[in-house]
């Protein structure tokens, strides 16, 4: 029988998605051997051309060059995959997207005319179409063990879509936002990551991206409520390593107006 | 006639973040030796500009998914020196503490996953761990102590959440850390052993007259606090580190070089540099096993940097459970502190070498500068130099094999392409 060809495809990104899944220490080598990994330049010196089986694409699109690239890395992939916040909203670096980036450029680079980058960072499906995409930043290497293991036996992947909320009661933790008043974003964020901040007495940063069917309005009205300032639930949102997914967005953008809060260019 | 011989790696392997090698030889002399960088830019230090001091350390770990908590680490002691703020010696020893289980993981990682196959011929750890099960599994188990302790202190293993300004968020319970004794008691025998199979391999005859560069501190291995040391004897606290070193323009070159300004020479940071600086420091088992394998007081070769990470990997291991043994949560996680306008640098010391931050900040608690200097983008104009001159030994060789030696000298300083992102820099001011 004809072993899967795994790809693994870096765009913009810090690495930790890919890193994952050398991450699975006590299931790599087995894994290695129902997958065969054929690009996957950290790893291995292997490069084979495509077509691949089944590819994982890290990190966003910010670049003339990338824009192109992921198109032919869709061409040569059956199964698409998406792991981490970069690739499924735009990750940290969209915070571009609400600036002037040339001037960003600026503050960074000597000579900044000589750099070829796009004025947004937006993620994979803004780009090709995705087949699944894997939320987190970073991902969570027991969801990404349970993508490969559902591509493999030829099903869909079963990752939460609820919040961070039902985690915290599973797991016992006290609501902070209810008995401290901080402005947690458990409850629009998706569950993936086991609901670690508010184990550790801090509240989400979001970094899971906005749940299905989040109520954010109602939600902000109430850290409001808590005297919690506009201007720093704008900043949470966007600083939520997803600020750049739709319903952050649209929120964040929702609060600012009125402030110099420029809307985003995406 | 001149006869022009290009040689390229068009992509490195084995490397964190993706790169490029270009060499061109003419009439058989070293014409030109280019690590080109093809990283997007993501522009951290304009987007933390007018972020909370909070959230530097959460938003800069995501400069690197391998050594975030270097990046959180330099963050939060460069905040702390513009705030005025001490922390408490029970939290400076759980910074270590998480540290070391960077250092394990990185390390670990480095050396069986990445490194190890250069020497022995093989594409990749899958490949080796065919012939070479035991090693390859023990290696990965190195790899997951540095993981767990991430996870039970950081609440997890890449961008941890448990790192504040001041402190953490919360301290770990006591059960939390001292269920991982066991474990690292027999990571530390297996490190050892890893060190011994690992000094044992065949090394390329090659020195190179370094000016080696780290953070050193009088009582301990230095990590995160103490003034920077360098070879010749230099001794320079960190908030002058932009006074001391700078990416500048050579007369020879059109290319950008991190220098020293004194010498105006190029220098080497990362697992040697440490070890040859602060051999004294470290730790009984760790010290004894550097004169077991017989590593050179200073070795100058840069291929045996992997024996230097194996015995960090030891040495993390002994502080990991020193810490460990007898920990009990004191009563406070953080420190309080009050804003004010001011600015902090500070360096401390990431797997693959110094890591250098300032930043600026408002009476609101706002970032209003940071400048953030990365291993990578020190040690690139180093790594271009070593190439010079290795490559006249390996040149009669056909085009892949020269490209492949080439890249596994390249990978002796486990560079970190994606936190580089000043590489761009360099490679374009070339015009």
């Amino acid at each position: 029988m004809h072993t899967p060809r795994l790809a693994v495809f870096k765009f913009a990104s810090c690495d930790g998605c890919q890193l994952s899944f050398l991450a699975l220490e006590d299931e790599l080598l087995a894994l290695a051997g129902k997958l065969d990994v054929v690009y996957f330049l950290e790893a291995t010196s292997r490069i084979e051309p495509g077509p691949y089986d089944v590819a994982l694409v890290e990190g966003s699109i910010t670049t003339p060059d990338d824009e192109q690239r992921i198109r032919q890395v869709r061409r040569d992939s059956k199964f698409l995959v998406t792991i981490g916040a970069c690739a499924t909203s735009g990750g940290i670096q969209a915070l571009r997207n609400w600036a002037d980036s040339a001037e960003f450029l600026q503050a960074v680079y000597a000579r900044p005319e000589t750099i070829r980058a796009l004025a947004t960072s937006t993620a994979i499906s803004d780009h090709v179409p995705v087949d699944f995409e894997l939320r987190g930043c970073p991902i969570n290497k027991q969801q990404l063990l349970e993508v490969l293991l559902s591509f493999l036996g030829g099903r869909r992947p079963r990752t939460p879509v609820h919040s961070v909320c039902l985690e915290c009661k599973r797991r016992g933790t006290v609501c902070i936002a209810v008995t401290q008043g901080v402005p947690c974003l458990g409850p629009v964020t998706q569950d993936g990551c086991g609901a670690i901040c508010p184990s550790y007495d801090r509240g989400c940063y979001g970094c899971f991206g906005p749940c299905q069917q989040p109520n954010l309005e109602s939600l902000t009205a109430q850290y409001q409520s808590f005297g919690v300032p506009r201007e720093a639930l704008v900043r949470s949102l966007r600083d939520s390593f997803n600020g750049n997914a739709p319903e952050f967005r649209a929120e964040s953008d929702r609060l600012a107006v009125g402030d110099d809060g420029r809307t985003p260019t995406a | 006639m001149s006869d022009v011989r290009t040689i390229r790696v068009e992509a490195m392997t084995r490397v964190e973040g993706e790169g490029a090698l270009r060499i061109r030889l003419s009439n058989g002399q070293v014409d030109q030796v280019q690590l080109n960088i093809f990283e997007p830019p993501r522009l951290f230090e304009a987007l933390l500009r007018g972020r909370a001091i909070e959230e530097v350390p959460d938003i800069t770990a995501r400069i690197c998914g391998i050594c975030p908590v270097a990046y959180q680490m330099s963050a939060v002691h460069a905040l702390e020196k513009a705030l005025g703020v001490q922390v408490t010696p029970e939290l400076r020893r759980l910074r270590r503490l998480l540290y070391c289980g960077e250092w394990i993981e990185s390390h670990a990682l480095h050396v069986h996953l990445l490194h190890v196959p250069d020497f022995l011929g093989y594409e990749s750890a899958l490949a080796l761990a065919k012939d070479c099960p035991d090693e390859v599994n023990r290696g990965l188990r190195l790899k997951k102590h540095g993981n767990q302790l991430l996870e039970a202190l950081g609440g997890r293993a890449v961008h941890p959440i448990n790192v504040a300004v001041g402190g953490f968020y919360r301290l770990p319970r006591r059960e939390e850390l001292t269920s991982l004794v066991t474990d690292f008691e027999w990571g530390l025998r297996a490190a050892i052993e890893a060190t011994h199979w690992v000094a044992g391999f065949d090394f390329p005859d090659f020195e190179r007259p370094y000016d080696f560069v780290a953070v050193s501190h009088p009582d301990e291995y230095a990590m995160c606090e103490g003034p920077l040391r360098t070879s010749d004897g230099a001794v320079i606290d960190a908030a002058d580190f932009e006074r001391h070193f700078r990416e500048q323009q050579v007369p020879h070159s059109t290319a950008l070089q991190a220098v020293r300004l004194d010498t105006g020479r190029t220098y080497l940071l990362g697992p040697l540099a440490r070890i040859n600086l602060n051999r004294d420091q470290l730790l009984p088992a760790a010290r004894r096993l550097a004169v077991d394998v017989g590593l050179e007081q200073p070795c100058r070769n840069p291929f045996k940097s992997i024996v230097a990470r194996c015995i960090e990997i030891v040495q993390a291991y002994e502080e990991a459970l020193s810490i460990l043994v007898d920990y009990r949560p004191g009563a406070m996680a953080r420190v309080p502190y009050e804003y004010q306008a001011a600015e902090g640098a500070a360096a401390t010391e990431a797997p693959r070498g110094l890591l250098y931050h300032r930043y600026g900040m408002d009476a609101d608690g706002k970032v209003t500068l940071a400048n953030i200097v990365p291993p990578t983008s020190q040690n690139q104009s180093q790594i271009e130099d070593d190439l010079r001159h290795y490559l006249p030994a390996v040149i009669d060789e056909p085009d892949e094999q020269v490209a492949q030696a080439c890249e596994h000298l390249v990978r002796s300083y486990d560079p970190c392409i994606s936190c580089a992102t000043h590489f761009l820099r360099v490679k374009l001011e070339r015009g």
